[in-house]
């Protein structure tokens, strides 16, 4: 059925166009030989076509077009016939003389554009005439075409001022009362539209009076551009006039189009100024319009406009534009009861884009946007709708665009009672927003209430919100969740930085505030959280460090001591998850921050942990490799120990360092715990003999490991070990180790030439490339020279 | 043969010629065997002077019983075929009863002419003028030659001339109200108006405006009515809703009208009517009026030229 109609539309189309084209044909011929009888005799067959009520919209422009350009050659004729001496007056008569109207209004307007260009009769009553006449069309589709020719016609012969159609004193309001009345028919035709035909079609007819609008809305635009159209003007007849059609038509289509064309086509400044009733015309309008993108356009016009310039700013103050859309804004929602969450939320996203481009220091205008729209929201529950939520996205982050400094947002009151609407998922995105923001313009937050007030805002990533526990199940069930998670709490991580004040007593304050709020974070949170923390502790001993020790000895300013307490504490916290690589790590951490304070106490408690936490809960051989490295590492470097705890710590390293359970590992462990006892710059550690006995040790071991290799699977394996014994003997003896000689280098290296020689080793290209540049160096230093030189001299290679 | 070719000849050409042929104005006039033919247009009161000229055939001479020359109005009803009624007859001998030899020309004139009528070619009646001249003869008939020419009247306007408005319609179907500024036009006339919408409850395609012609000839039982529609003006493509009002501006030189006569002579009548047609959507045609005639209106012949109108119908219900 429907492609029938397709198909028999395309028939007409082309019959209509034949009947147009061969009816022009004959024109054609009469203008060529000058006959204006049959000039207009087929000019009127040839715009009969045009009566037809078949075609839809779309295929009647195609027509339309087609008969546009005719009549322009039409008009040429007109023109000519009236420079020949044809009195233009009795060629205006003569084509009333048609018997059907269509075809004698087209060709109406055609000559009385030639009429007004001839300047025989003022352009008003020629005009006036027209529009007038253009009445006798009442058919929808036809008559909003033949207006907007009659536009398309007189628009550049408007009596507008400085125009050369320019009539008297009155001249604008007679330019502008005739677009006004052609704007007014048309948009009648236009909404008379709907009532044409069935009414189960009514869909496809709306399709196509949408198709139809802008001939309506061009109308708007030609008034826009009557340069005598000044601010008065508008404000006294353009804008009333047109609201009032816009508002009596009652019709939704129309009415959003034409608000939207009013505030697209003027200017915006004619838009300040009279936006008591433009904003007025608003909760006149059918309740289905869709008033929120109407209103939202305008503040985004307004908004650009003041961002535009400075200059424009006191306009803004003077007309008090705020309070007025703000009371706009309010009776429009009342008006509409059953306006969605979205419209809402939209509306008051809208206003807030504006207070914050308009008047970007009063934050209590921007404070009461927020409010009222929470007063909106009251008793909505959370919102569901997801493009609701967006929008309050939208609404929320705005500010921290504008001000690109959360601390001024900190300041509105009610912005954590909007992110309260805001589902979980959403609440944290809003919050991953607001720390980008920060991290983005990197602000410093500085004080204790603000790092209340922000974790307020960013809860949703600190701790599970109440209720939604389940959620939190679900989620790690998730994959792909589980990465948004460690996403979200990097970020989180992140903010702990930026939290920082040059005094230590506040700094100390807002650790203990974040401490305080992550440590309800939860057994998941933790190792994102407290390791910043823990980071963000030391850096403030590290302050404190160079300072003297409680100058003021005063009970509660902030001392190191009272710092290691806390991260004590803390760690604590996180080991109880249990993270045990991650908590060792942090106590090494902070073993050597109280290092460098000199607290060999506090030092020696945090290795303690340490070594606890490796003895009880480093179970994987793995991670013990690597604590045990981490361990030698740091206590390596320890210098605040004395004698005593030093020995029991490396006592202990070593002992570790031998139990572990690869034997690879096991002397990999054994040779690094050499370094244990020989530290460079302090002459009291330096203690050749138990190098010697570690590396001999080591020496054991590999050996050990090639027998077990051996073995177990019939070759000795990699002399890998031996080398690297090899370059550890090299480095002891090149710093100076009277216990490491020539001679226990010359057999180290014979052996390992031995080793690579014999049947039962595995050849190893790496293994021998390390061995080459092992000796390679040994050459090197030889050819240095000096005292270097002469160390190696004896080694023979 | 040439006997007989001889005998049925007129023995005479005759012609008659007015004086001031080159600058009268010259009209189309119907002829019955449906050619036209450019005849001299006169009025009332004017002097009809002119010529006869009378050539006798081969250079014979004839015999004749008197030339007159007659200007005769005659009123010819068709169904009453045959039957002239002359309401004005002027006679002038132009020669007494003898003979012709030669060509001979007979100036004639007719002074002050009263012509009260004009001329007019309706469906059963026709008003004529003509200029008859006759050449008696004994026992063989008569010689006559006819000339025709038109009158037409030129009244002053009317010094009254009210505007027509009327409401009117079909009950609870449509209901109208129409003004036309005025009810008596002359023929170069443009009748302007409007058309306002009280209750539209059909759905119209179109809304033409008629002129129809209603010719009336006999008297009592005898009379013949005629009724002819001379021009279909379209005046609104579309329907209207309440409230709307459409403009009317029709040109009346294009048509061709008469002035409106009123029991001419007692033998007929002519009147003119507007009428206002509705098509619906179903092309059923509404009549607005209870009759299907239509609004009287009065047509004169008007003196002076057609003066351009701008739209000036600015009326406010």
């Amino acid at each position: 059925m429907i492609s029938d109609g397709v198909e028999d539309e395309e028939k007409w189309l082309t019959a209509g166009i034949a009947g147009l084209q061969q009816n022009a044909f004959y024109m054609h011929r009469a203008l060529d030989s000058n006959n204006l009888r049959d000039a207009l005799k087929y000019s009127a067959q040839m715009l009969s076509e045009l009566r037809t009520s078949r075609l839809s919209p779309h295929k009647y422009y195609e027509l339309y077009m087609r008969s546009f350009d005719e009549l322009r050659k039409l008009e040429m004729f007109f023109k000519e016939e009236a420079r020949r001496g044809c009195s233009i007056i009795d060629l205006y008569e003569l084509v009333q003389h048609a018997g059907n109207i269509l075809p004698r209004l087209y060709l109406l307007c055609t000559v009385g554009s030639v009429y007004i260009k001839s300047k025989e009769a003022p352009a008003k009553d020629v005009l006036k005439d027209l529009v007038e006449m253009c009445r006798g069309i009442q058919h929808p589709v036809r008559g909003l075409f033949l207006r907007s020719y009659l536009s398309q016609v007189s628009r550049d012969k408007l009596p507008d001022i400085g125009s050369e159609y320019e009539g008297d004193a009155d001249t604008v309001t007679d330019a502008v009362e005739f677009v006004l009345q052609n704007f007014t028919e048309m948009n009648k035709l236009w909404v008379r539209m709907q009532h044409q035909g069935p009414a189960r079609e009514k869909e496809k007819r709306e399709k196509e009076r949408s198709e139809l609008r802008d001939l309506v809305g061009k109308n708007l635009h030609v008034l826009s551009q009557i340069e005598g159209v000044d601010l008065d003007m508008y404000k006294d007849t353009v804008l009333p006039r047109v609201l009032e059609q816009v508002v009596n038509c009652k019709d939704e289509l129309a009415q959003h189009y034409l608000m939207d064309c009013i505030i697209q086509v003027f200017p915006d400044e004619y838009h300040l100024q009279t936006l008591d009733v433009l904003l007025s015309a608003c909760p006149q309008l059918q309740p289905s319009v869709d008033i929120k993108t109407v209103l939202s356009q305008l503040m985004e016009r307004l908004s650009n406009y003041a961002a535009s310039s400075a200059e424009v700013l006191p306009e803004f103050l003077q007309v008090e534009a705020f309070s007025k859309l703000s009371n706009a804004i309010g009776k429009v929602i009342e008006a509409h009861v059953d306006m969605p969450t979205i419209g809402v939320v939209t509306l008051y996203s809208s206003l807030l884009t504006f207070t914050l481009h308009v008047h970007p220091d009063r934050l209590d205008y921007a404070d009461q946007v927020l409010g009222a729209c929470v007063k909106k929201l009251s008793g909505k529950g959370k919102i569901e709708d997801s493009k609701a939520t967006k929008q309050i996205v939208a609404l929320l982050s705005a500010p921290l665009e504008k001000y690109n400094d959360i601390v001024t947002a900190l300041k509105l009151s009610n912005y954590p009672r909007v992110m309260e609407y805001l589902d979980t998922e959403t609440n944290k995105v809003m919050a991953t927003v607001i720390i980008q923001s920060i991290m983005k313009n990197k602000t410093c937050i500085e004080t204790e209430d603000k790092v209340e007030a922000l974790f307020e805002l960013v809860k949703g990533l600190i701790k599970d919100l109440e209720g939604n526990l389940q959620d939190e199940v679900i989620c790690n069930s998730f994959l792909i969740d589980e990465d948004d998670f460690k996403e979200e709490q990097n970020s989180f991580a992140r903010l702990i930085q930026m939290l920082y004040n040059e005094d230590p007593e506040e700094m100390f304050k807002i650790i203990c505030t974040v401490r305080k709020h992550i440590l309800t974070g939860g057994p998941k949170r933790l190792p994102f959280t407290i390791p910043s923390l823990i980071f963000s502790c030391l850096k403030l001993v590290r302050q404190l460090q160079g300072q003297d020790e409680n100058p003021f000895g005063d009970e509660t300013s902030t001392t190191p001591k009272k710092i290691f307490q806390l991260l004590n504490q803390t760690i604590e916290a996180l080991s109880s998850v249990p993270a045990p690589e991650l908590s060792l790590r942090l106590y090494l951490q902070c073993a050597e921050a109280a290092n460098d304070c000199d607290l060999e106490p506090v030092a020696y408690e945090f290795f303690t942990q340490a070594y606890i936490l490796y003895e009880e809960e480093i179970s994987d051989s793995k991670a013990q490799v690597t604590a045990i490295h981490l361990i030698i590492g740091t206590l390596q470097r320890m210098h605040v120990f004395g004698v005593e705890n030093r020995d029991t710590l490396t006592h202990k390293a070593t002992g570790y360092s031998a139990k572990l359970l690869k034997k690879s590992d096991q002397c990999r462990a054994v040779y690094a715990c050499s370094n244990l006892f020989w530290v460079d710059d302090q002459e009291n550690m330096k203690d050749g003999e138990r190098v010697l006995l570690c590396l001999k040790r080591a020496l054991r071991i590999a050996n050990a490991a090639q027998q077990m290799a051996n073995a177990a699977r019939g070759n000795t394996g990699s002399v890998t070990l031996f080398v690297e014994i090899l370059n550890k003997y090299l480095y002891f003896f090149e710093k100076g180790n009277p216990q490491i000689t020539v001679s226990t280098i010359q057999g180290l290296i014979e052996l390992i030439t031995t080793e690579m020689h014999s049947d039962t080793t595995t050849p190893d290209p790496a293994a021998d490339a390390f061995f080459a540049s092992t000796l390679r160096y040994i050459q090197f230093q030889k050819q240095k020279g000096g005292a270097v030189g002469e160390k190696y001299e004896p080694i023979k290679v | 043969m040439d006997f007989l070719v001889g005998a049925f000849k007129p023995p005479c050409n005759v012609s008659i010629s007015f004086a001031d042929a080159r600058t009268r104005k010259q009209v189309p006039l119907k002829k019955d065997n449906g050619q036209t033919i450019m005849v001299p247009l006169f009025q009332s009161q004017e002097n009809i002077i002119g010529e006869v000229l009378i050539e006798p055939t081969q250079g014979k001479k004839f015999e004749h019983n008197g030339v007159k020359i007659e200007l005769l109005g005659q009123i010819e009803l068709y169904f009453d075929r045959g039957n002239f009624y002359d309401f004005t007859s002027l006679v002038r001998e132009l020669d007494v009863p003898g003979e012709l030899y030669e060509r001979k020309t007979y100036q004639f004139e007719f002074s002050t002419v009263e012509m009260p009528h004009e001329s007019y070619n309706g469906i059963n009646v026709r008003l004529r003028y003509i200029l008859k001249v006759t050449i008696g003869r004994n026992y063989i008939s008569n010689i006559v030659e006819c000339q025709d020419f038109v009158v037409r009247n030129y009244t002053p306007p009317p010094s009254i001339n009210n505007s027509i408005k009327m409401e009117v319609g079909i009950e609870d179907c449509l209901h109208i109200e129409f003004e036309y500024g005025k009810s008596k036009y002359h023929l170069k006339d443009v009748i302007i108006g409007k058309i306002y919408f009280l209750l539209v409850r059909i759905k119209i395609k179109n809304m033409e405006l008629e002129i129809r012609r209603r010719e009336s000839t006999g008297l009592g039982p005898n009379t013949y009515v005629e009724t002819e529609t001379l021009a279909k003006f379209e005046l609104m493509d579309g329907a209207p809703v309440r409230g709307e009002s459409i403009p009317v501006r029709l040109f009346l030189s294009p048509y061709e009208l008469t002035p409106t006569y009123r029991n001419i002579n007692n033998k007929f009548s002519v009147k003119y009517y507007l009428n206002l047609v509705f098509v619906d959507e179903e092309d059923r045609r509404q009549h607005t009026m209870a009759s299907s005639s239509g609004i009287l209106v009065w047509f004169f012949s008007g003196v002076g030229g057609f003066i351009f109108m701008s739209y000036s119908c600015d009326l406010q219900f």
